[in-house]
């Protein structure tokens, strides 16, 4: 298993996105990927365009809330889903640039629509092998 | 659930009393059995949602509850302004005013299945629906906070349906006090393409067979034939409403320690009635519910534009239009008193009985239509509310069956395309962008609607009139 790794966990109306990096950025980028996965297989997302998103939060659970919660706008108003992600966070403020390109139905086949991210399970860990733990629930 | 912590009052009824920071009782409409099946997560959120400030009466839980964010969804709550009384954003949820609609349509079953898949076919291509799906409006900044003052009331100004579908809304169409001024411009943004979209998940467009009549009485008010059809829809505020709830949320918990706010879980988050804070998300909040109202408005009209294409001479007239995640200001009995108090339902129905003021003429004998739906291919229910329900949980029921199954367990289980053949073998023909959407929705990840709707029955809160069962069922 690589170390840098996305996953989605269980809630039983909803799902929850967990990304695991080795800095909080990688976890950052993980978590990301699990957003997209939730509409559709990341792989199928070609990181045509690119995009930058800048958030600026009192802590780093509020920047994850801020994070996920600008992605999802991003998707919704510009119609695209993203699968690339680079980020930069220095103390509380986040840098990004993300690739994707538009929605395809056909190709994409997108299951769900992301509402917004929550503060349920909200959390990031530095786990006992070192690794950083980005993780909430997501409504769909 | 661990019952050991609950007082049984009857059998559908069950009292938490109050410990630690609770200021009222938490009380649960449910069987024994739902009880047991049910998340203790919701034990958890219904007793902290007893903790609010201003909190009367007792928080409640229906029968469909199911872990939520901070209030369980299927959570009912009323504040009041006097006593410090708080609005939680997380208490109307992100799909504010997500609610169902059912048209009658006075055509008998045969006439539909002979017509079956073009219906399905038409319904399919012309209501736009599913993940980043677009409306045929385009609106600008000065349309935009017209239809968020003015609800499906502004939709009928449009050309969107008739005068005569308004008393057939609750609020008649348009929630009053809507301040579109506190909506960010972002919330709007995500909202400029999206009138007159279904959305996805568990939002649907259904059509329905009425199978059996319960209440005879009250089925012929509501203009309900055994073997007739109906159509019902099920969606909400879009992104409008995702992002005003988003956006309050992280206001709300950011700003709870300067309101000297105690949260007990952060997705609690609140703010008092009177402070600033709250006045913005109260305002916003009704500007989703107009959004959501001509939401629905616009899709009848699409609805309506179709059957007239394969039924020239239907109408489709509405009976009625519920929404389920909302917080609004009503009149109750408060310790012998009538007081205006803030009713928070997530995920619960407004379910108003016999006689209460606020309901148009034609169902003031009987009470509101309270329209109930199930999952993807099984029943739907079409009640009334009770005159006792005032006073069980100030006037409400439960929204749907909810779910017992995770979606990522239910992509485990089945299969979109062998949803879809079962689901055809039974006579039920499903439309769906995604594969992985219907198996997501399989009707197995749902709880079982028939006893839901029992539990809510017996304990109370809405009387049946009449279940109806899906031919057509059209997917986000």
């Amino acid at each position: 298993m690589s170390v840098q790794r996305w996953e989605h966990f269980h809630h039983q109306a909803d799902i929850g996105v967990r990304g695991i990096g080795r800095t909080i950025s990688e976890a950052f980028e993980q978590v990301a990927l699990a957003l997209t996965a939730v509409i559709t297989v990341p792989k199928k997302v070609k990181p045509l365009d690119a995009i930058s998103i800048q958030c600026e939060a009192p802590d780093h659970e509020l920047l994850l809330f801020d994070w996920l919660n600008a992605l999802i706008y991003e998707m919704m108003t510009r119609r695209m889903l993203f699968s690339r992600f680079e980020v930069t966070i220095e103390k509380i403020c986040l840098q990004a640039t993300l690739w994707g390109e538009s929605i395809s139905n056909k190709r994409h086949q997108p299951a769900v629509e992301v509402k917004g991210a929550t503060f349920t399970e909200l959390r990031i860990v530095k786990t006992t092998e070192g690794l950083w733990l980005a993780q909430c629930i997501v409504d769909v | 659930m661990d019952l050991s912590g609950l007082k049984k009052q009857s059998d559908f009824e069950w009292h938490i009393l109050p410990f630690g920071q609770m200021r009222v009782p938490a009380i649960i409409y449910a069987g024994k059995d739902q009880l047991l099946e049910m998340d203790q997560k919701v034990y958890e959120q219904i007793t902290n949602v007893a903790t609010l400030p201003g909190i009367v009466k007792a928080a409640y839980a229906m029968p469909d509850a199911h872990w939520g964010y901070g209030f369980p969804i299927g959570g009912v709550a009323a504040f009041d302004p006097e006593q410090g009384g708080v609005i939680s954003a997380g208490g109307v949820g992100f799909d504010i005013s997500c609610g169902v609609r059912t048209m009658l349509t006075g055509l008998h079953a045969d006439e539909v299945f002979a017509v079956q898949k073009k219906l399905a076919d038409l319904l399919y291509h012309n209501i736009p629906a599913g993940v980043g799906s677009t409306g045929l409006l385009h609106l600008n900044l000065k349309e935009m906070d017209k239809m968020l003052s003015g609800g499906a009331q502004w939709a009928v100004a449009q050309g969107y349906g008739t005068k005569s579908d308004l008393e057939r809304i609750e609020e008649h169409g348009r929630m009053a006090e809507a301040k579109p001024e506190y909506v960010s411009a972002r919330a709007k943004k995500r909202q400029e393409d999206e009138v007159g979209t279904l959305g996805s998940g568990n939002h649907y467009l259904e059509i329905q067979v009425i199978e059996e009549i319960y209440n005879p009485g009250s089925a012929t008010v509501f203009g309900l034939n055994q073997g007739e059809v109906v159509v019902s829809l099920h969606c909400g505020s879009r992104g409008l409403g995702h992002q005003i709830g988003t956006e309050f949320l992280k206001l709300m918990v950011t700003s709870a320690p300067k309101y000297g706010i105690h949260l007990p879980d952060r997705e609690l988050a609140c703010a008092p009635l009177d402070s600033p804070v709250g006045v913005q998300y109260l305002g916003a909040m009704r500007a989703a519910i107009n959004c959501a109202l001509a939401n629905r408005q616009v899709i009848m009209h699409l609805i309506r534009d179709v059957f007239a294409e394969i039924f020239p001479n239907t109408s489709l007239p509405l009976l009625y239009d519920v929404s389920h995640n909302t917080c609004k200001m009503e009149k109750h009995q408060i310790e012998g008193k009538e007081k205006n108090v803030y009713v928070h339902r997530k995920g619960a129905t407004r379910a108003f009985g016999p006689g209460h003021p606020n309901l148009p003429p034609a169902f003031r004998n009987i009470g509101q239509p309270v329209l109930i739906g199930g999952s993807m291919g099984t029943a739907s229910y079409i009640l009334t509310g009770t005159k006792d329900g005032l006073q069980k949980a100030f006037g409400s029921a439960c929204h749907g069956a909810g779910r017992c199954m995770s979606r990522k367990k239910a992509t485990k289980h089945w299969r979109g395309s062998q949803v879809i053949g079962e689901l055809e073998e039974k006579g039920i023909l499903i439309r769906s962008r995604s594969m992985r959407g219907i198996a997501e929705e399989a009707p197995g990840a749902y709880k079982d609607i028939d006893t839901v709707i029992e539990a809510a029955e017996k304990a109370g809160l809405t009387s049946k009139v009449a279940k109806v069962k899906p031919i057509i069922c059209i997917k986000g």
